[in-house]
């Protein structure tokens, strides 16, 4: 077995032992890097020097037998999460040459288990996207199909963990940028509940909305992930200080499913564009449950159809005015020619932001341009309540929800390029988890003619312990765990 | 159409973008689309209903004023297209 291929836990098991060392295993991930990322386009940023210098730190601390969890563990940052003095572009061309002056909080814990990171991460332009299309640097593609999108906007997150260029990763999820790729590179993603891990130092799309989240090859090392980033944060004032169970030992210990009521929306059978494949795999997901004790309940989340609607008012809004940083004054680049400080702005941002992020960025503007606040902004806020009521009233009667994370597999690069509308409503399952705060997990379910399907669980308000419970005792049962494709 | 072409260059201005007039011509048609399908929201009664703007119960996140770490004057400035004596330097405003 090669190296790269182990799963964090394995990995951590062999070098607590120190039968290999951080250094050998970064060797052997960033050589793989070297072997496959032409071909996958999953880095933006390879840090070598970095990596091997953090390896052999983290070999150090080993030697003196202080071995934590991520210890020497190679990891992949998707490039929106700033990473002291280490290149962090969004995906944009305007933060081309942005190296952060500072680390974001989950890279500060990180470092403190003195993990390794081996690079920076492609993804939609601002995490704007479905596909990692956006991004303006280069298409990531598929490890299972490499004619076939990633997923997006955290594509090169999930990409690089299903390719064994690093044996983890961070992605960031704003209306399911973590768990929609998850699922379609056959990988383990997390979003955690909103306010559980600290957004201080990620790159702001719509902030009411934005959560960093861990996506691994099983569920055991997303918990392992999950474990050293979260908690409450005074540099982020919607940080929420609300006691984080240690997740790694509660799927140690765990409970099982018995007993547990798992909530199916009525809704969701019948969305149209759901790929029948998709329907039968979560469907067989959710019988496998039952046959391991779980019981299942029809629930209704009547509101879901609005989400669509709602998001692509809220998002946009709050990316409008997110946006408006970027002005060519404090970082970034800025344009080489201008009359005066308003041509500056305009030529600085027409040239640096690309063809999603200004279309975004319009209708968010438009949205909250006066008079047609209350018809749009006002409206999908209120909306969004009835969203947050439609969960409240579900989890009253169920302790986790199943659905289909995507509702087809992975489609073809180009596919949907001039059809923004289309790739909005591929979100459809995803996105109410952004809008309720709750948190969700997408789990390898099955394929359709060699391509990954997902199976996604929602759960409680800070209730991840139960969603990571679930997934781990589904995946115990069944035989999707990541198997990297050859590549070479 | 939705939204005109006027109404998306008037926007893009607010937003300090320029754009093409091919540009113009295929946004509003394609943030048409997207307006036209956000109408669906109208379908739903939210008379009385509160606005919700944030995914938990936080109210207001209150701290002291103190003085914490911070990274100096030469790091903040490190990004800066164009920097001199300490400061961010900008195009002429005033004449």
């Amino acid at each position: 077995m090669n190296l790269y291929e182990l799963s964090i836990e394995e990995a951590n098991k062999l070098l607590t032992k120190k039968e290999i060392s951080s250094k050998e295993l970064t060797q052997s991930v960033l050589d793989r890097i070297d072997a496959v990322d032409e071909k996958v386009g999953a880095y933006i940023t390879v840090d070598h020097a970095g990596a091997l210098k953090a390896a052999d730190d983290a070999d150090k601390k080993i030697q003196n037998g202080d071995t934590k969890a991520l210890t020497g563990i190679p990891l992949g940052i998707k490039d929106l999460i700033c990473t002291d003095g280490l290149l962090t572009t969004c995906g944009s061309k305007i933060l081309s040459n942005f190296e952060p002056p500072y680390d974001a909080t989950v890279i500060e814990k990180l470092k403190s288990e003195n993990a390794v990171f081996t690079g920076k991460l492609n993804m939609d332009e601002f995490a704007m996207g479905s596909t990692t299309e956006n991004s303006s640097f280069k298409n990531t593609c598929n490890p299972f199909d490499l004619s076939r999108i990633p997923g997006g906007s955290s594509g090169g997150s999930a990409a690089s963990v299903a390719a064994g260029i690093c044996l983890g990763s961070l992605g960031s999820d704003t209306g399911g940028s973590i768990r929609q790729p998850a699922s379609h590179c056959g990988v383990v993603g997390m979003k955690p509940t909103y306010g559980r891990v600290s957004r201080y130092g990620l790159v702001a799309f719509a902030s009411s909305l934005d959560q960093i989240g861990p996506l691994a090859k099983n569920v055991t090392d997303c918990a392992i992930i999950m474990d050293a980033i979260s908690g409450y944060d005074r540099r982020d004032s919607t940080s929420v200080d609300e006691k984080v169970p240690d997740f790694y030992e509660a799927i140690k210990r765990n409970g099982g499913v018995k007993g547990l009521k798992i909530g199916i929306p009525k809704e969701y059978n019948s969305t149209e564009g759901l790929d029948p494949k998709v329907s039968e795999s979560v469907n067989n997901a959710i019988a496998e449950l039952e046959k391991l004790g779980a019981q299942t309940i029809e629930i209704s989340l009547p509101n879901t159809e609005y989400a669509v609607a709602a998001y692509y008012v809220l998002a946009p809004s709050e990316a409008s005015s997110n946006l408006a940083r970027y002005d060519g004054v404090r970082y970034g680049v800025r344009t080489e020619k201008s009359e005066n400080l308003i041509d500056m702005y305009h030529k600085t941002r027409t040239e640096g932001f690309g063809d999603e992020v200004k279309r975004r960025i319009i209708i968010g503007t438009y949205a909250l341009s006066s008079g047609y606040y209350d018809a749009y902004y006002k409206k999908a806020s209120q909306i969004r309540t009835l969203i947050m009521d439609d969960f409240k009233k579900a989890f009253e009667v169920c302790d986790v929800i199943a659905s289909p994370v995507a509702p087809t597999p992975a489609t073809l690069i180009g596919e949907n390029a001039d059809d923004p509308l289309a790739m909005y409503l591929s979100d459809v399952f995803t996105l109410s988890a952004n809008l309720a705060g709750v948190p969700g997990i997408s789990v390898p379910c099955g394929f359709s003619d060699g391509l990954p399907i997902g199976l996604q669980l929602m759960g409680k308000h800070f209730d991840e312990e139960t969603l990571l419970r679930v997934a781990y005792n589904y995946e115990q049962a069944t035989d999707y765990m990541l198997k990297i494709p050859e590549l070479v | 159409m939705k939204i005109t072409k006027d109404e998306v260059l008037y926007v893009a201005k607010l937003a300090r973008l320029n754009l093409s007039d091919d540009e113009v011509e295929k946004f509003a048609g394609q943030i048409g689309d997207v307006l036209s399908y956000i109408e669906t929201l109208n379908k739903v009664d939210t008379e009385g209903i509160n606005p919700t703007s944030h995914a938990n119960f936080l109210s207001n996140a209150f701290r002291k004023d103190e003085v914490k770490e911070n990274f100096g004057v030469e790091k903040a400035l490190s990004n800066a297209p164009l920097k001199e004596n300490g400061h961010f330097v900008v195009p002429k405003i005033v004449g």
